[in-house]
Parts: structure tokens; C-alpha cells; sequence
């Protein structure tokens, strides 16, 4: 009975959470599966009478369907262009400012609000002035970089951005992410920093370590599990990214589509509820692939450490 | 009442039309319930409106392009035909047949159509025509092609002006219709012109030749900017549906002296159009007041102020045309007496799906500019629709 008593009334806290998050989450991704494998039809309308014809024959056949077309491939190829120079690059630049940062500059705070502030700004409106800044006109029409570039006499390194017909032209569409979000993976590097007390450093320093070396030695290696959940952080986001490209690329571009923006087409545009079905269920396999090793090592080290 | 004209001149005809409402059906009031989430071009209403319809909680009336587009409604049984207020407003006498044909679905016809754009309609700059020495309007792509080298060699960079994805979408089915002609431009939508046939590969290859000519433009733009490089003599051409009227009244351009039109190169007799149409939803809370709203929306008085106001043409062939400016009399002629063909981008010949469909093939070919697979992605296209 007193066992009883240690464990009730935790449960009976947790219960709501477990039944919402069991319906809404988790009964929702089920049904999400249910819904791509079925099979559906489409009615329209020819030569003025109404016909009804086969859309999808429903089961895996569907996920083949799905894979198998070159436009989706195509996309899944921007998804993995976009997601690994956004991942370089808000690491990147997250750890240099970071660094700059923690090496004691004057007027820290303005620093580090100016590099939060992107964060602030929603992605449809950053994607408004990308699209304008990001701009493929050239020459006499140029705005935006390329008027930049112009007025600057490098007219030369006047590009067609993300616009551009080449495998690698959503690294352009990284640009503008890379702005957003460098900013948030800084404060994570920042608090990171500032977790580790400075007797190591005085340590090192009375040990002979240069300041590359205490960064390299002392400070890097306690920063990688804050490494490891900007990374994970950043690299959802970047899978389930749809504001910035549709702001920038409009509803039916074919050189930024990626499966969320192709996903949108399919559910509203073509009204193809089982397709978008096959979409979100390959994104989610997909993320899931990214998210649940990382849940197994954070949880097999907290059990090593507790 | 649903309808995202909440701005600027659709705003301003959609309040004269409620006037002239209010004035016949005094004891009936009209409450836009699509204020909230109106802008972005109808899209977000437009998700709204099929949420709201397939929860069976349809508005008393709403706003549809006439033609496929509103065949995504009736296919779902989400709109009622409305057969009795067309005879009742005159039919056939008042609304041009080749216009109800459009709107006609197993012998029903499903809306009141308010106004009308034309889409195939060339915007120049004439300064920039007579600097490049050209005089005569040209008779066909191919004159026309002629023409835009003259204006390069002028010295202008970008003869023709494009913008995003449906700009481009706009400015081929043009193109389609000068080569095919009114009636095999008409049979690629029922099946009896194939999609790969030798008209749709020519003009394909005219695409190609026609952006060798153009701005660079990304998917995302709007039509506004390509319309001010007409203005600003950056370009000597652009393709617009008539509503690029506005933006030349905006920019204080004089009709036929800073600014003239003429119908897409061998499209001449012909009036593409598009049409708003009003409709009446299955299970609509007040159907006689929603049939109220439809006849005024569909008579003289009505069509005549809304359009005024608005910028279009009235649907009705028997609105005086005295009172309407110079472009819009012009159109008022021509859509009485041209052959009538539906557009592709604004949903008068295709529906939603398929105009999806054309619009992703068209950005593909727009950034790799490879009319080959443009050509056999139309067909697949068409095949996935119509088969």
C-alpha cells in the first residue's frame, strides 16, 4: 500500500500529458501512416461530365511512387545540399562570434544582441527581403547583391543565387538561414563557455598551453554535447524549413522545392491528401533517422553518469 | 459572404456592387465573413473556404474563377447549379455562349460570372519602339521575335520584361494560343490536341527564344516589377493580363501616348479570358438572400458600377460601354465580338491540380530553358488530368 502511495500521484500528474500527448502526437503520426498507404481517387471534370479515375493504388506501391519520380528525388537532393551548408555554416559562425564573445570584448551585450536579433525577425518577413536581396537580375535591372557587387567594380562575381540552374544553387538558400539562426547556436557556444569555471584555464596557462591549445584541449571537448544539440537542433530545422523557401521561392518553384515546399503543393494545390501522407511520413523517417541516436547517446550517458 | 477583395480597386468595386445590393434588396445585408484572412491573392482565403466547405459550414456565396477552377466545387458536390438566375438575368441573349459553355458542367451552369480580364494583351513602350524603328504591330511570334532582336540592337538589354513562376505560366499559354490557333488551343484542355504535338513543341522553342530575350526574374516575383520596366523603358514589352492597366494609371502613364497595347502576336480575334463568378454553395444558410446577392452581381447595374470601379469588363454583352475609359472600351469590343479562349494560369481552362502541375513544369523549363522536357512534362501532365 505504501508503494502504492510513492508512485500514485506522480502518475496521476502525468497521466494528462500522456493521454493529450498519446492522441495528438503520437495518434496523430499513426493515422498520418494510415492515410499513405490508402488508396484514393480523383474526380474531375472532361468535356464537361464528371469522371472518376484512379489516383493511387495504395499500400507500399505508394512509397515507390513517391521515391521513384525525379522531381521528389530532385528535392531530396536540395534537402541535403541546403541542411549541410546550413549545418557548416551556423556552426561555424555560431562558434567564431562565441569565441570572439567569451575572449572579453567591450560592449559584449550590443554584440551579442545584434547577432541574436535575426532570430527575432519571422522567417516570411526575412524571406521578403532575401527574395529582394537574393535577386537573379543582372546588369542595367541588378538590385539587391548584385547592385552591391556592381557598385563595389565586382561585377564579375554578379551571380543568379539560389535562382541559378546548378546542383549546388541551394547552398544560396542557406544564406539567408545561416543569418537567422547563426546567432541562437552563438548563445548556446556562449552559455557553454561560460559553464566552464576559469581555474581550468589559470591551470593550463600555469601548465605552459598556449590559448590555441586550451581551446583545442581544455574548452572544445567539454563543449561537445552543446555542439551535438545544435547540431541536432539546427538540423531539424533545416528538414522541416518551409517559410523562408516559400517566402523566397513562391508556391511552385522547381530549383528550391524540397519536400515540405512539395508537400504543400500536393495537399492543397493537387488536394492529394495520400501523397502528402507518403511525404511527411518519408520527412519524418527521415528526421527520425538524424533525432533518435541522439536520444539513445544523451540517455546511455546520463545513465553512465548517474 | 466570402470574398478576398479587401484592397485597392477590388475593394473599391466590391463596395460600389454592395451599394447597388443594398439599394435593389434593402432588407437584406451583406457581411464579408473573409476579412480576416484576406490577401496573399485569395490563397489563404481560398485554404479557409474548402476548410469551411468541408465542414459543411458553407457561406451564404463566395468568390470562384468561372471556368475548371470551380470545377474542384462542383466535382464535390459543394456548389449548387444556378441555371434559373442565369435565364432569369437573360441567358444566353445577355451572356456571350462561348462564355456559359465554359461554366457549364453535365448541362448545369454553376455561377454568375461578375467580370472579365483578358490575358492576351502585350503592354509596350512605344518611346522604345520608335527608337528601335519599329512601326507595325507584328502579325505573329515569329515577327515578333524580329522585332525584340531590332530592340536589342537599340541598345535595350531586355526587350521582353518577365516575373515568377505564373508570369511565365501566363506569357506560354499565350504563346500556345498564337500557334495553335483559338480551336486547337481549346482541345488541349478535352483531349483532342495532344500536348506533344508540333504546335506545343514550336511554341516551347519559341519560349526559349522569347526569355533569350528577357530579364532573369526568380520563381517568387510578381508582375508589378516587369510592368515598370515597360514604364521605365528597360524593356519595350510585357505580357499582363489587362489589370496592368492599374499600375499604368498608378505610374500616371497616358493611354496610348506613354504607354500601348495590342493583343499577343497571332492572337489577333481572339480574347482570352478570365472571369470572377459568384456562386451558391450546397446547404448555404440563406439561399433566396445569397440568389438576391447573385442577381444583382449578374445585372446591368451591378456588373456596370463594380466594373467601373474595379478596372474589368462587365460579363454582359448589353452594358453600355459609353461611360468605361478607352482600354476598357476596347476590351468591351473585342469581347463581343472575338472568338473567346480560357486561360491557363487563372484557372478558366485547367483546375487547381493541373494548374499545379503546368506551373512546376513551367519553373523546371524556366531554369533550364530545355523545351524537349517541357514538352514531355506538359504531356505527362495533361495525361495525369485528362488521359
Amino acid at each position: 500500500m505504501s508503494r502504492v502511495k510513492t508512485w500514485l500521484p506522480g502518475l496521476a500528474l502525468v497521466t494528462p500529458s500522456i493521454i493529450l500527448i498519446g492522441v495528438f502526437v503520437y495518434g496523430l503520426i499513426g493515422q498520418n501512416i494510415w492515410n499513405s498507404l490508402n488508396s484514393s481517387t480523383r474526380r474531375a471534370v472532361v468535356n464537361q461530365e464528371i469522371v472518376e479515375r484512379p489516383l493511387h493504388d495504395g499500400g507500399y506501391a505508394n512509397y515507390v511512387k513517391l521515391l521513384s519520380t525525379a522531381d521528389y528525388q530532385h528535392a531530396l537532393w536540395n534537402l541535403l545540399v541546403l541542411t549541410a551548408v546550413f549545418l557548416i555554416g551556423t556552426m561555424f559562425f555560431g562558434l567564431l562570434w562565441a569565441v570572439l564573445l567569451e575572449k572579453g570584448v567591450k560592449a559584449e551585450g550590443v554584440f551579442r544582441s545584434i547577432y541574436l536579433f535575426p532570430m527575432a525577425v519571422s522567417m516570411i518577413a526575412a524571406g521578403i527581403v532575401w527574395r529582394w536581396l537574393l535577386s537573379p537580375q543582372q546588369g542595367g535591372q541588378a538590385i539587391g547583391l548584385n547592385q552591391l557587387l556592381q557598385r563595389l567594380g565586382l561585377d564579375a562575381l554578379q551571380s543568379s543565387w539560389w535562382s541559378a540552374d546548378s546542383r549546388w544553387n541551394m547552398a544560396w538558400m542557406a544564406v539567408p538561414a545561416i543569418w537567422q539562426l547563426s546567432g541562437y547556436v552563438m548563445a548556446l557556444f556562449l552559455a557553454g563557455f561560460r559553464g566552464i569555471s576559469d581555474d581550468q584555464r589559470e591551470a593550463a596557462r600555469i601548465d605552459g598551453a598556449s590559448e590555441f591549445k586550451i581551446y583545442r584541449h581544455v574548452l572544445f571537448p567539454q563543449l561537445s554535447p552543446i555542439a551535438l544539440s545544435a547540431l541536432i537542433i539546427i538540423g531539424h530545422m533545416s528538414m522541416k524549413m518551409f517559410d523562408l523557401i516559400y517566402a523566397l521561392a513562391g508556391p511552385n518553384s522547381y530549383v528550391a522545392s524540397v519536400p515540405t515546399t512539395l508537400m504543400w503543393t500536393q495537399m492543397f494545390n493537387q488536394g492529394d491528401r495520400v501523397m502528402a501522407a507518403v511525404n511527411a511520413t518519408v520527412l519524418l523517417a527521415i528526421v527520425a533517422v538524424l533525432v533518435v541516436p541522439y536520444l539513445i547517446y544523451t540517455n546511455r550517458t546520463e545513465r553512465n553518469q548517474g | 459572404m466570402f470574398t478576398w477583395w479587401a484592397d485597392g480597386s477590388e475593394k473599391v468595386g466590391l463596395d460600389a456592387l454592395v451599394e447597388v445590393f443594398n439599394a435593389q434588396y434593402p432588407d437584406l445585408t451583406f457581411v464579408n465573413l473573409a476579412v480576416a484572412v484576406a490577401g496573399g491573392a485569395g490563397s489563404n482565403a481560398k485554404a479557409k473556404l474548402a476548410s469551411d466547405l468541408e465542414n459543411d459550414n458553407p457561406p451564404d456565396s463566395f468568390q470562384g474563377h468561372a471556368g475548371a477552377e470551380l470545377t474542384d466545387y462542383i466535382v464535390n458536390e459543394q456548389i449548387e447549379p444556378v441555371n434559373d438566375i442565369i435565364d432569369e438575368l437573360g441567358g444566353a441573349s445577355v451572356f456571350p455562349q462561348d462564355l456559359l459553355d465554359r461554366i457549364t458542367v453535365g448541362g448545369d451552369i454553376f455561377s454568375v460570372p461578375s467580370n472579365i480580364h483578358r490575358s492576351n494583351v502585350v503592354w509596350a513602350n512605344p518611346a522604345v519602339l520608335e527608337e528601335a524603328g519599329i512601326t507595325e504591330i507584328p502579325a505573329d511570334i515569329d515577327a515578333w521575335l524580329a522585332d525584340m532582336q531590332k530592340v536589342k540592337d537599340s541598345g535595350v538589354e531586355t526587350p521582353l520584361s518577365v516575373g515568377g513562376t505564373w508570369t511565365i505560366v501566363h506569357l506560354f499559354e499565350n504563346v500556345l494560343l498564337a500557334n495553335l490557333g483559338a480551336d486547337d488551343y481549346a482541345g488541349l484542355f478535352d483531349g483532342s490536341t495532344a500536348w506533344d504535338s508540333e504546335g506545343v513543341t514550336k511554341s516551347a522553342e519559341d519560349m526559349v527564344k522569347l526569355l533569350g530575350f528577357a530579364n532573369n526574374a526568380s520563381d517568387g516575383d510578381d508582375w508589378v516589377a516587369p510592368t515598370d520596366m515597360v514604364i521605365d523603358g528597360t524593356a519595350a514589352y510585357n505580357v499582363m493580363g489587362d489589370w496592368a492597366v492599374g499600375q499604368f494609371n498608378e505610374r500616371d502613364q497616358v493611354d496610348n501616348e506613354d504607354y500601348v497595347y495590342f493583343p499577343v502576336p497571332g492572337t489577333d480575334g481572339v480574347f482570352n479570358f478570365l472571369a470572377d463568378s459568384f456562386t451558391l454553395p450546397v446547404g448555404a444558410p440563406n439561399p433566396e438572400g445569397a440568389k438576391d446577392w447573385l442577381r444583382t452581381a449578374g445585372s446591368v447595374d451591378g456588373q456596370k458600377a463594380f466594373n467601373l470601379a474595379k478596372g474589368s469588363i462587365p460579363a454582359r454583352t448589353d452594358v453600355p460601354s459609353d461611360d468605361f475609359p478607352a482600354y476598357q472600351q476596347s476590351a468591351i469590343e473585342s469581347f463581343g465580338s472575338d472568338t473567346i479562349a480560357s486561360s491557363i494560369a487563372h484557372g478558366s481552362a485547367v483546375n487547381l491540380a493541373w494548374l499545379d502541375d503546368i506551373s512546376t513544369a513551367t519553373a523546371k523549363f524556366y531554369s533550364g530553358k530545355d523545351a524537349a522536357t517541357f514538352v514531355a512534362d506538359l504531356t505527362a501532365a495533361a495525361q495525369n488530368h485528362i488521359g
